[in-house]
């Protein structure tokens, strides 16, 4: 769904072979995911539950340990749930809830336009990003995760998370594949930190 | 913090980029994936791209012209034009834009508004609305691209619109369309009053000095130019310049920067004097391999 061929094209100026799918023999065999997603929490959680690719995922990422990016709404679902139109169950891989942006914030909700990112941890994806460089946000909910998962926040009036990572999973609240040089840079972060085998990427659904 | 945007607009008719005046009369640009790619280059912050062809001189949707421009686009990307369903909002998405602009849909079947929003999420719906004064004071919205006045005004169809689920407000003044004479700051006000998403305001920009009058309304997180982006280069990367001098904070990231340059009146880059000239000397900027 959404901006998959947004990544695809960013990925392909990069070097990366990506391929859209959703079928579960093909993402079985990816070398790396990428879950990106410009939508709803519910509908996107229904999707992945209909084309029944939540067990190809499970079992890839939590068990293979294969590398997988959530992007957005893709960040949002590897949480445990979100209030978005109701409270709708995700993923649950990194244990937070997905609320909408506080009301304490001092921006007009949804949460559009460029923002710095502020690098609280190291991580693989910011090598050569500067501190507080500009991506692009667009969304109105936010995942509030616990500390130790937590690389990046973002200044909204209140600072909220803007990226995580645990283990092998990461997520980014902001759209790499719109955010220019500083989106590529962090793209290409992604794919050098990929072990040797995964040449070849896949996002998924 | 949230910087303010310089928003590209660049209006298609059939097939080719165009420039408006007055909703009326049009002069061709060239084509779109070119105007994207240099609009990339040059700074901007988002491109919103509408198809204003004639219904009927429509050959294939603006999904079409997204997924030919999509590849140059590195920045977000907001498509609309003749867009009544939400099949063609899913289209339009699935082709590489992140958004999507209604316009006659927000008066005629808010319902799509909500169904958008409930499928891609509120942020992914911006509601377009087009405005011109009314003989008897304040203003009077307009769809079909500018050619029918509705009941609701401006406001009202904002509130309208923000109420269905709408993730941002492009409101747009008819009569400034060409007019480069800055944007109608009266109807930014009430829009700004009327809503609280975020307002992107389009119509009148003829020079930087230009964007810096409508970014101190509250809830204007987008400044929105079509004609005065071409012919020209740098542009947006020169309107942020102007903007930065005038306290307003930006994005600057674009290769070339002009934020230690001196503006005339007119909000143009003034010439340097012949002893700053003197002492400047070449620097090779070597492009960065990412």
């Amino acid at each position: 769904m959404g901006n998959l061929s947004s990544v695809a094209s960013a990925l392909a100026t990069l070097g990366a072979r990506a391929e859209s799918s959703a079928d579960p023999v093909r993402l079985a065999r990816a070398g790396a995911l990428i879950l990106p997603g410009v939508g709803a929490f519910a509908e996107a959680m229904e999707r992945l539950n209909s084309l029944r690719l939540v067990d190809v995922l499970e079992r890839r990422v939590r068990q293979d340990k294969v590398p997988l990016l959530g992007i957005c709404l893709g960040m949002q679902l590897l949480g445990r749930d979100s209030t978005e139109g109701g409270l709708h169950q995700g993923l649950g891989w990194i244990d937070a809830p997905v609320v909408r942006i506080p009301a304490d914030a001092k921006i007009r909700v949804p949460h559009i336009g460029w923002n710095e990112v502020s690098w609280t941890a190291p991580s693989a994806l910011n090598q050569q990003l500067e501190q507080n460089g500009h991506f692009y946000f667009n969304h109105s909910y936010c995942m509030q995760a616990p500390a130790d998962v937590v690389t990046a926040t973002t200044d909204v009036g209140v600072p909220i998370v803007s990226a995580v990572q645990k283990d092998n999973i990461w997520g980014v609240q902001f759209h790499p594949e719109k955010s220019q040089n500083n989106g590529r840079r962090l793209l290409r972060n992604f794919l050098n930190a990929l072990p040797d085998a995964a040449d070849e990427m896949r996002p998924a659904c | 913090m949230l910087k303010q945007r310089i928003v590209g607009v660049l209006l298609v008719r059939e097939g080719i980029v165009v420039q408006s005046l007055g909703f009326e009369r049009y002069l061709p640009v060239g084509k779109p994936a070119i105007a994207v790619e240099h609009l990339n280059r040059w700074g901007i912050d988002e491109i919103v791209i509408l198809d204003i062809s004639d219904d009927g001189a429509r050959n294939f949707g603006i999904e079409k012209i997204v997924a030919d421009v999509a590849p140059y686009c590195m920045v977000p990307l907001a498509a609309g034009g003749g867009i009544r369903t939400i099949d063609q909002i899913r289209d339009v998405i699935k082709s590489g834009a992140d958004r999507v602009v209604l316009n006659t849909a927000v008066a005629d079947n808010p319902k799509l508004i909500t169904q958008g929003a409930d499928r891609f999420g509120a942020q992914a719906i911006i509601a377009a609305i087009d405005a011109k004064p009314r003989a008897g004071g304040g203003y009077a919205a307009f769809v079909d691209g500018g050619r029918r006045a509705i009941k609701l005004t401006p406001a009202e169809l904002a509130k309208d619109a923000e109420k269905h689920g709408a993730g941002e407000i492009l409101i747009q003044a008819i009569h400034r369309d060409g007019a480069k004479s800055g944007y109608d700051l009266d109807l930014v006000a009430e829009i700004s009053k009327a809503v609280s998403v975020p307002i992107v305001v389009l119509g009148g920009v003829g020079a930087p000095v230009h964007f810096a009058a409508a970014a101190r309304f509250p809830g204007v997180y987008g400044l929105a130019a079509g004609n005065y982006l071409h012919y020209t280069e740098h542009t947006a990367t020169v309107a942020k310049a102007a903007l930065q001098a005038n306290g307003v904070v930006m994005r600057h990231d674009a290769y070339a920067d002009y934020r230690d340059f001196a503006f005339s009146d007119d909000g143009r880059l003034a010439k340097r004097n012949d002893a700053e000239l003197e002492d400047m000397f070449f620097v090779h900027y070597v492009d960065e391999v990412i």
